[in-house]
């Protein structure tokens, strides 16, 4: 087994998901076939190599430190499940 | 034929030869999409109100000479490309009512070139899937055969052009969502270099992958549309400041001389032997062009598929975090403190096949599996785009499948994702390797289901693309067909 039905708990708890058991399980046995089958990668010789993680020359973006219009305040709070006075409004975060 | 059968070329000539007007063109394609969109469902979001009125002002702009190259002209666009005050959902549940306030660049650009938007288009839920059966809209089907599958994630893109319900469409390319459902619609699909075209505005599924393009009805329509959307964006770092060439001015070129490889690794074991045979077909027609087709080795394609399904997934895990029920989208009525309030509505918020992804991206991040994971993903992502580097020394383009099998039914491979992830296996390297491909029809099969020819190029050579494709389009000898609906 690559991956236990305990850790996809755990990293279902990371990635702010929950399941339910039958869900873990099924997940379980999936993400397994797919970790197999990541395994081929190891047959690749890999010493020595930079990770490549963009397929671009470009380094670094820079720009001037300009002052530009942004988006209102109310556009921004537009799409708001909750608001209230002006901000975002959640559930309590601390006891 | 009806109007909302030519391709974009064929309107502007009758556009400005007073022929035809917007408003017609328009209403032609309003009356195709009534006729067929119940059995295909290739929109989410359709708009014909809005669309009727940019017709009525293209109408106005043509009779003053201010005709620019989409004046008039019904464009569709992928439902995760955000158009300012219309909503974009991304297929999912999470953003079923988000409402974005501001356009993508790629919006901005299609406006200011005179296009008119006429809807927005399924797609799988955040790209993610090779079927548009992720969608939380519904599936889309594949006006070919209505018990297949369009491709994805773009299919609704795919379809409305094939179908003609609208004369264009922009979908998005994160390892083959334009080209693979292209090939499996009879239409032609490009993925840009990466960096051509502004992701401004583009829902991120995987940041160093994810790249715009066009579906149209041929060749020379994609290099119109990619004239339209290509440049550098000041708003979008990973944009290249590189000059952008008349892509039309490639479509009478001949690949006469020219060395075009061809990757033994892409004919492979699983392969439809229908699909194999009419590439090998197109294979001759090249040759027959002047072209010199020779083997060349990508040793490293083997890995492409476990490559990409650790870097996309991870990259969607941090992507999609964003989606916590607090600024837009869908929140859960449960969840009576922050933390509960995150996990319902994520939850309940996301389909299955996201969820499986943003599981192994986040256990490929975690600590303790990172190097074993990501590293060595990126590691052997830079000895694929190494492969790439040396075939295209000696190659101006090279030619493989676009999919290795036709359009498969619906269902058949929703509950086995490793299965469903090796429909991109001839697509997946061109993002990991950041070069752009195209995808153009290139035969049926015997039930009459549609084939794809893949041509790829160095990167920012978008313009031999468009020229090998559209010498292979006007000799392939196929005798373009339409689906019968």
């Amino acid at each position: 087994m690559k991956i236990t039905k305990e850790e996809v708990g755990y990293v279902a708890h990371l990635a702010r998901l929950e399941f339910s058991d039958e869900e873990k399980e099924k997940f379980t046995s999936q993400l397994n076939d797919i970790l197999i089958y990541m395994e081929k990668l190891n047959r690749a010789d890999t010493t020595g190599v930079e990770p490549l993680t963009h397929a671009t020359y470009l380094s670094n973006a820079f720009r001037e430190d300009d002052v530009k219009p942004s988006l209102p305040h109310d556009l921004s709070m537009a799409n708001a499940p909750e608001e209230r006075g002006g901000s975002f409004r959640v559930p309590k975060v601390i006891e | 034929m009806k109007l909302h059968q030519f391709t974009i070329h064929e309107l502007q000539k009758k556009l400005r030869g007073d022929d035809t007007t917007s408003a017609e063109i328009v209403e032609s394609v309003i009356e195709r999409i009534d006729a067929v969109e119940d059995r295909i469902h290739s929109y989410i979001t359709l708009l014909k109100d809005s669309a009727r009125e940019e017709a009525r002002k293209a109408d106005g702009d043509i009779r003053s000479g201010k005709a620019r190259p989409l004046t008039g002209i019904p464009i569709a666009v992928k439902d995760l490309i955000c158009t300012r005050g219309v909503r974009t959902t991304c297929g999912s549940k999470i953003l079923h009512n988000f409402i974005p306030p501001y356009d993508a660049t790629v919006i901005e650009k299609l406006r200011d070139a005179g296009a008119v938007i006429i809807g927005k288009t399924n797609m799988d839920e955040f790209a993610m899937g090779s079927s548009t059966e992720t969608s939380h809209f519904g599936a889309t089907r594949n006006p070919w055969d209505l018990d297949r599958i369009p491709g994805g994630s773009s299919g609704g893109s795919a379809t409305a052009v094939a179908a003609d319900e609208c004369i264009a469409s922009l979908g998005s390319d994160t390892g083959g969502s334009i080209r693979q459902p292209a090939a499996l619609c009879d239409v032609v699909g490009m993925k840009p270099t990466y960096g051509r075209v502004s992701r401004y505005g583009l829902v991120a599924f995987a940041s160093s992958l994810d790249q715009i393009g066009p579906f149209t009805k041929d060749v020379e329509d994609c290099a119109i549309m990619l004239n339209v959307i290509s440049g550098y964006d000041p708003r979008e770092s990973t944009s290249v400041p590189i000059d952008v060439p008349d892509f039309t001015s490639f479509l009478s070129g001949d690949i006469r001389g020219w060395t075009v490889g061809i990757p033994k690794e892409y004919f492979i074991e699983g392969i439809d032997p229908e699909v194999e045979a009419a590439v090998r077909k197109a294979i001759a027609v090249v040759e027959g062009l002047g072209a010199r087709c020779v083997d060349v080795s990508l040793p490293h394609t083997e890995y492409c598929l476990a490559v990409y399904y650790i870097v996309a997934p991870a990259e969607a895990s941090s992507n999609l975090a964003r989606y916590d029920g607090v600024k837009y989208g869908y929140r859960s009525k449960e969840g009576r403190d922050l933390m509960e309030m995150y996990k319902k509505t994520r939850s309940e918020g996301f389909g299955t096949e996201v969820k499986r992804r943003i599981m192994l991206g986040t256990y490929a991040l975690s600590s303790g599996y990172y190097d074993a994971y990501y590293k060595k993903a990126s590691q052997v992502r830079a000895l694929i785009k190494r492969d790439f580097d040396e075939a295209f020394r000696s190659c101006d383009a090279v030619l493989t499948p676009t999919s290795p099998t036709p359009a498969f039914r619906l269902g058949e491979k929703m509950d086995d994702p490793l299965q469903m992830y090796l429909s991109d296996i001839f697509t997946i390297s061109t993002n990991l390797a950041g070069i752009p491909g195209v995808s153009v029809p290139c035969g049926y099969t015997a039930a009459g289901l549609p084939i794809g020819v893949q041509f790829l190029a160095a990167p920012f050579e978008e313009g031999k693309l468009i020229r090998i494709a559209s010498a292979y389009e006007k000799h392939s000898g196929i005798e373009k067909r339409r689906p019968n609906l």
